[in-house]
């Protein structure tokens, strides 16, 4: 009987692992494979990636509520449109209200925007956790692959920014450093999308290493 | 109820719509007027930098130092019925270059003239844009700031930052040969020619077309800037005096 349930603490060893999982076993990059895309657009330097994580939780906890708060309503042959729609919404009124109110950080979001809306992870997650689950146990679900992806996110274009711009969150660590002067030079070719593939590859390649119930049988 | 039929699929997705639709059309209709404002304040903070004005309220600075607007079409000063501060400059390079009406700011610093032209262009990705301000003898570059819409970051993104605007002061837009600056690869010799950008070659192109287009307009009114500043000492000659 519903009623007898005893309640679920707000962060029960369950909720917890929902939060946890996430960045090591479950990561939604590393070990989902999901938001790869823009994983490598936007790993060039620190600070989109770092504002690109912040706006990828913030929507993903809202999206997940929401349609968790729905789950009952949505009928199942479009619920994909319907998660589509709660994203694009969301996305879009926050994009307003930060056009409206703090121009600058808009200005460094409008290239997101779209990214966020297609955000495979977003959609992942709706689909796969939020519509069968209540809307706390979401919440922290979208916050935990949230902060994950933006782990994974910071790590790429820290190794990308150092190696190819030589540079951390446009702070010129190579120049203070004097390495130019001893002939060092930037790999332009960390710029390029395919070393964010190859920095993920080697993400992996050490998460594996370290996590054995990761790697597969045969 | 079954929430799986067709009716209540139809009524669901036509409420989801119609509810999403007004809740996006209230929200742009009400933040508009803020939104306004703050492209107007960046445009104004735009203009002041290209004449080195950086200050915390662009709209005080803007009516002090911006001492006239003026709309130019095929080197003369028109009237228009749009304010010269509200041209859009997307819609105006659409049109050929002597037909199309384009603002020119006249500034006064220390008691020095200058002029500042808005640019827009395409780089690689998207729309480029920006302002190159003149001295009073209407051809040497007094500064110039450039931005882009989406230019890759680390490559054609770079026309944004110091590295690439710092190289355009003291350089002049008309000689004997062109009209405009060139953008080159590494031997930049002259008074016209800058260095590109590595790895933003068609960015950098882009400015150089983006110069070479928007400068038709202004051409022969700011010639015959030059030709007055024959009898008065020109700006550039005064500042380095008071410097």
């Amino acid at each position: 009987m519903e009623i007898n349930k005893p309640k679920e603490a707000l962060f029960s060893k369950k909720n917890r692992k929902l939060l946890k999982d996430p960045m090591n076993i479950n990561n939604p990059i590393t070990v989902q494979v999901l938001g790869i895309c823009s994983a490598l657009a936007i790993t060039v330097k620190l600070k989109p990636a770092i504002v690109m994580s912040l706006s990828v939780i913030v929507v993903m906890a809202l999206a997940n509520v929401i349609t968790s708060l729905m789950r009952n309503m949505i009928p199942n042959r479009i619920r994909i449109i319907v998660q589509l729609v709660v994203v694009a919404t969301l996305v879009i009124l926050v994009d307003q209200v930060l056009k409206a109110f703090v121009y600058d950080v808009s200005k460094q979001l409008s290239v997101f925007v779209g990214l966020i809306i297609t955000n495979c992870i977003i959609m992942g997650r709706i689909e796969a956790f939020s519509l069968g689950n209540t809307p706390w146990k979401s919440f922290l679900d979208g916050i935990g692959n949230g902060a994950s992806y933006g782990l994974i996110l910071i790590v790429v274009s820290f190794f990308r920014e150092l190696l190819g711009n030589g540079t951390l969150y446009d702070y010129p660590v190579v120049e203070k450093l004097g390495l130019y002067d001893l002939g060092y030079h930037n790999n332009g070719m960390m710029l390029l999308p395919p070393m964010a593939l190859i920095v993920v590859a080697l993400i992996i390649w050490w998460q594996r290493s370290k996590t054995p119930s990761l790697i597969e049988k045969d | 109820m079954n929430i799986n039929s067709n009716s209540y699929t139809y009524i669901f997705a036509i409420a989801m719509v119609v509810i999403v639709a007004s809740l996006l059309s209230i929200a742009a209709t009400s933040l508009k007027p803020f939104q306004d404002k703050n492209i107007e304040l960046e445009k104004k903070s735009d203009i002041l930098s290209s004449i080195g004005v950086i200050g915390e309220n662009p709209e005080l600075l803007f009516s002090e130092y911006i001492t006239d607007q003026l709309v130019i079409q095929d080197g003369r000063v028109v009237s228009s019925d749009i304010a010269a501060f509200d041209i859009d400059m997307a819609a105006a390079v659409k049109e050929s270059n002597n037909s199309r009406k384009v603002p020119l700011f006249k500034a006064e610093k220390n008691g020095n003239i200058f002029y500042v032209i808005p640019m827009r262009g395409t780089g690689l990705w998207g729309p480029i844009w920006g302002y190159v301000s003149l001295k009073g003898d209407g051809n040497t570059i007094l500064g110039a700031s450039f931005d882009h819409e989406k230019e890759t970051p680390g490559l054609g993104a770079e026309i944004s930052t110091p590295i690439f605007q710092d190289q355009f002061p003291d350089k002049v837009l008309f000689s004997q040969t062109r009209d405009g600056i060139e953008v080159r690869k590494g031997d930049a010799y002259g008074l016209q020619q800058v260095d590109g950008i590595s790895g933003g070659t068609i960015t950098s192109v882009g400015v150089q077309t983006m110069l070479e287009d928007c400068l038709v307009p202004y051409k022969e009114f700011l010639l015959k800037l030059a030709d007055d500043e024959i009898e008065i000492p020109s700006d550039s000659i005064l500042s380095v005096v008071l410097n």
